[in-house]
């Protein structure tokens, strides 16, 4: 029932003290010495004030995209690895060998961007 | 998960065309020359798993928990795509050269679209509905701008992106529904408890939500915009497949997801909206289709009128109407296959020779592609010793059986309107001069699969009758 959430609760608070509690201590007793740069939007290393149609490197989204790939590796390798006993119990050795096919086309791919180039940057 | 053995038997056609996509990918990695290879390979693997799905079409049963079909009519299907991806890659083997996108992964990409498609007809799954579709379409959407180059591959590439993948939203919309009303994606589930699920709004607003999804996907009426502007600006022998394996996909999802839901009589509540796609497509095609000059976009008219064609036998519902769908995507594949050939062994370098006009007097010059392409214009108009009429035919039948007469009327008066357009590239090619001098390109490939896609063509004419009885066997 609701008791059984309370330790979501209590994390939650620690979180937003923790959050305010930094904020507020680094307001006061840090030092006071702004100038133009450090009072201008922090927006990634980008320019943030400007025209927005401006051309922006493929490389960048060739990066983005392998990162989802990874990402979604991640999501399903993990919980694998997790129950992994509990799946080796149930139905034996074809728990491995279905992550390792998993595996072995993604890591084909990961080749395949290796040697079209996929991450020199130049 | 792997039960056994005899599990990765019935996968066969599946293992052998994803088998290929991986050989596919190691070849292009470390080979120079990677086209002709790939091309050989792909040939092989299509060959290959069309012959086994029809070698092994009786081997009828459920795998992976209920997850995928095998046998029987997935295996039709499954004949049909790999038998028609053949055809595409015997026609690229020179057109893609002369299109100028000599790249390998064309066949990788080619191999995982047609994984796609047999992922969709054999699904029992939703998931595994949408995995298929998804694979098939994505791979669509980088086949259509294939020369990213050309001004008009990209807004082809482009426009089919969005629609498509706006068209997948409702589809995943229209499963999320399902699954919150049902608590169920598996289609076999799903029939059981459908008698208890009829009253309840949501779920009936989940599967018409499905069914508009796939009714973009089929290129049929109220959602056919794009598909004029994505055949006419994709690659020739891509939109052939567009035309022929994409809507044969959908269809397979289509009359797997509706009988079953249905229990065999697919139409009854969602019987309005199936006429309405179906007699307006009919109707909205064959009339559009006559104001066309670009062979291309006239015969993506001619699809969308095919798309209505088909939904006929959906809105019949009855096991000769889905018998009839099956027949008819047979036929409509290997006749609109071999129709784009030929277009596409007509066509010039940038995009030249696409108007009707290029065919005026083809019969003088080459007596062979003149013959051939009159073979696939009356099996598209349906005039009878070609499989196009038996393919009208049944789903006409089926149609009349379930009571819908008139929308079988409409079918045969826009079968005749269609005529004119289809037999006026056939009497421009016989009965008048050559305005300008149109040399097809010599291709051994291309027109050893214009001859295959002839001969089946012809061959399901000759032979309907033992073929819808195969079909309707498995039903």
């Amino acid at each position: 029932m609701i008791i059984e959430y309370i330790p979501i609760f209590v994390v939650l608070i620690v979180a937003i003290g923790f959050a305010v509690a930094t904020v507020l201590s680094s307001g006061i007793f840090g030092p006071q010495r702004p100038n133009s740069e450090k009072l201008s939007t922090y927006e990634s290393g980008m320019t943030p004030v400007g025209s927005t149609n401006e051309r922006v490197s493929v490389k960048y989204y060739l990066v983005a995209m392998l990162f989802i790939i990874f990402d979604i590796e991640v999501i399903f390798v993990y919980p694998w690895a997790v129950q992994f006993q509990n799946l080796f119990g149930e139905i034996g050795i074809s728990a491995f060998i279905s992550m390792f096919i998993f595996l072995v086309v993604l890591e084909l791919g990961y080749l395949y961007v290796y040697k079209k180039g996929g991450f020199k940057w130049d | 998960m792997l039960n056994s053995l005899q599990d990765l038997y019935h996968i066969i056609p599946l293992l052998i065309v994803s088998g290929g996509i991986l050989v596919s990918i190691i070849v292009e990695m470390y080979s120079k020359d990677s086209e002709k290879i790939l091309f050989a390979l792909s040939i092989l693997v299509f060959g290959a798993a069309g012959l086994f799905s029809l070698y092994s079409v009786n081997n009828v049963s459920i795998l992976f928990n209920g997850m995928l079909a095998t046998g029987g009519n997935v295996n039709v299907f499954s004949f049909i795509f790999n038998i028609g991806a053949f055809i595409v890659t015997l026609l690229s083997a020179d057109y893609i050269r002369k299109y100028g996108t000599y790249y390998g992964e064309y066949y990788i990409i080619l191999q995982s679209s047609v994984l796609g498609m047999m992922l969709m007809a054999g699904a029992k799954d939703l998931f595994i509905i949408f995995i298929g579709l998804e694979l098939m379409s994505i791979s669509f959407y980088v086949l259509a701008g294939l020369n990213r180059k050309r001004y008009n591959a990209n807004e082809a590439s482009l426009k089919y992106f969005l629609l498509g993948a706006f068209a997948t939203g409702f589809i995943v919309y229209g499963i999320g529904l399902i699954y919150g009303t049902a608590q169920t994606t598996s289609i076999d589930i799903l029939t059981v408890r459908f008698p208890q699920l009829t009253g309840n709004l949501l779920f009936l607003a989940g599967v018409l939500l499905f069914l508009v999804g796939f009714t973009f996907k089929i290129a049929a009426f109220p959602f056919h915009m794009w598909v004029p502007d994505v055949y006419q600006g994709s690659p020739t022998v891509v939109a052939g497949l567009f035309s022929t394996g994409g809507k044969a996909a959908a269809f397979s999802a289509i009359l797997v997801t509706l009988a079953a839901l249905f229990n065999g009589n697919v139409g009854s509540l969602f019987t309005p909206y199936l006429i309405f796609v179906s007699a307006l497509s009919m109707i909205y095609g064959s009339i559009v289709a006559i104001s066309q000059d670009d062979i291309k976009r006239m015969l993506a008219y001619s699809s969308i009128s095919h798309a209505g064609y088909l939904a006929i036998g959906l809105a019949a519902g009855n096991s000769e109407g889905t018998a009839g769908i099956i027949f008819y995507l047979a036929a409509y594949s290997f006749m609109n296959l071999g129709a784009f050939g030929i277009v596409a062994l007509i066509e010039g370098e940038n995009e030249t020779n696409l108007s009707i006009a290029s065919y005026a007097g083809l019969a003088k010059r080459n007596p062979a592609l003149a013959a051939l392409l009159s073979i696939f214009m009356f099996s598209l108009s349906g005039i009878p010793p070609f499989a196009g009429f038996f393919g009208k035919y049944y789903v006409f039948f089926a149609a009349i059986k379930s009571g819908l007469t008139w929308l079988a009327l409409i079918g045969i008066l826009s079968s005749v309107i269609s005529v004119y357009f289809y037999l006026r590239i056939v009497v421009l090619m016989y009965f008048k001069d050559q305005g300008e001098e149109v040399i097809p390109s010599k291709s051994a490939m291309g027109m050893v699969g214009v001859v295959l896609s002839a001969i089946l063509v012809v061959l399901l004419g000759v032979f309907p009758g033992s073929i819808i009885n195969l079909i309707s066997s498995f039903l």
